[in-house]
């Protein structure tokens, strides 16, 4: 059901199909050499028109892992982008020789566009600040593997919450399960957005700056990086910088079982005396990333075979 | 006084907020038709001190609620026979292609060539329309 088909925003997939890709998920990680051929003969082209390592080395991991192959550029400059080539033009020729496409473009859209021209499925590996559902696939994937559901949760999403795109997909994505409450900790000036609001429905929520006051609710802390370019003056920085830094104090009222997340890269919104607590789970959640990914591609490609494509 | 022949089948799109007139005949491709069509701008109006004007002699394939977006004052009147059979209520139109286009200066539409962006009502109060490519809210 997956089969030939684009993933520009979360929205895309219905939970049905979000399901089934989690599901493989989980039995390549029982199981990854169950997979190490399942893409064999398969090639995946990425597209990066600006660079993303972190991005990029997840897709191309996933897929040499599958036992595919990998062509693409991760420098525009050095394509025929530059030479000025429609999006429309290169996802077309890409598409004769690729089987599948990821692309990463500081347009906001841009995968979208090649989608419409395209004869090979295309997956959206961000957009300018607009969409990155692979990342909210990843989430979503961590979620259901250490919470057991996705639904029924409290979740605590820290920080930049105006600007920040992962927080954004992800709100979208879980307020299409039940029983989930949404607390959202920012600085006044970094407040979540009224549309973002809107989509909750009728998912209860509350609004707080301060994560100490929020923190012993949480099942989930989903944290992010505060940056010093969204603020009009130093001194609201540093003053709010520290107020979001988490540490081993701020964690004493946090539940047992709760799971502290960060998309990563972290800059010192975590402080490391944290990475050795157990409910530290960011950097397991980067490597449910290339599992989810392996997983979009090989429904995506339509080689899901006995695992309910 | 300038006289218009009566037209036996067509459309008379009027009450135009004067200086509307144009961009409404370009928007219907009117410049383009090879039937015969007016234009007539600056009329004297009681409503509306001046108004614009436009008559068609000819069946249009439009989807002409998309004009509701340009002036939702205006009047279409269908006419067959010379005789009015049909006046449209104009609505703010679920959909448009081509009228608006997107002003966040990081959507695609911006470096790439799109003939008809699809923007979809979010907002029908305040007529705001959403671009499919980057889902930036805009309005006329
Ligand atoms: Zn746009």
């Amino acid at each position: 059901m997956l089969k030939g088909k684009h993933l520009i925003e979360p929205g895309d997939l219905t939970i049905e199909e979000l399901e089934a890709i989690f599901t493989l998920a989980d039995a390549i990680i029982q199981d990854p050499k169950k997979y190490s051929d399942t893409c064999k003969g398969h090639l995946l082209a990425t597209l990066f028109y600006e660079p993303s390592t972190r991005t990029r080395f997840s897709f191309e991991a996933a897929m040499l892992r599958l036992g595919g192959e990998i062509i693409g550029f991760s420098e525009p400059n050095s394509s025929s982008v530059s030479k000025g080539e429609s999006i429309g033009d290169t996802i077309r020729t890409i598409g004769c020789y690729a089987d599948i496409a990821v692309m990463r473009h500081p347009k906001e859209g841009a995968p979208k566009l090649a989608s419409k021209h395209a004869t090979i499925p295309v997956i959206n590996a961000g957009d300018g600040g607009h969409q990155h559902p692979t990342q909210t696939l990843t989430d979503l994937l961590t979620i259901r593997s250490y919470r057991k559901s996705i639904s029924n949760n409290v979740i605590g999403l820290c920080g930049d919450l105006k600007f920040g795109r992962t927080v954004h997909s992800l709100v979208k994505a879980l307020s299409r399960y039940e029983h989930m409450k949404f607390v959202f900790i920012a600085p006044p000036e970094l407040e979540i957005p009224p549309y973002i609001i809107e989509e909750l429905g009728d998912h209860p929520y509350d609004r707080t700056s301060s994560l100490e006051d929020a923190m012993p609710e949480l099942d989930i802390l989903y944290m992010t990086r505060i940056q010093k370019e969204r603020f009009f003056n130093e001194e609201d920085y540093l003053r709010l910088k520290g107020y979001y830094i988490l540490d081993q104090k701020k964690l004493e009222h946090a539940k047992e079982d709760m799971i502290i997340m960060h998309p990563l890269p972290r800059v010192d919104e975590i402080h490391t005396e944290v990475d050795q607590d157990p409910r530290a789970i960011y950097f397991n959640q980067a490597k449910y990333g290339m599992y989810v990914r392996m997983a979009l591609i090989v429904k995506l490609l339509g080689l899901g075979g006995d695992l309910h494509a | 006084m300038l006289k218009i022949n009566g037209i036996k089948r067509g459309i008379v799109i009027d009450h135009i907020k004067a200086g509307l007139g144009y961009k409404i005949y370009k928007e219907l491709k009117l410049d383009q038709a090879n039937y015969t069509t007016a234009l007539i701008k600056n009329v004297c109006s009681n409503k509306l001190g001046k108004k614009d004007l436009i008559k068609i002699d000819n069946v249009i394939d439009f989807d002409l609620n998309i004009l509701g977006l340009i002036d939702p004052g205006l009047t279409i009147t269908i006419i067959e026979d010379e005789k009015v059979v049909d006046k449209i209520k104009l609505s703010v139109p679920e959909q448009v292609e081509g009228i608006l286009t997107c002003k966040n200066p990081r959507c695609v539409s911006t470096i790439e060539h799109i003939d008809n962006i699809l923007f979809t009502l979010v907002d029908p109060e305040k007529k705001e329309y959403k671009c499919e490519f980057c889902d930036t809210r805009t309005s006329l």
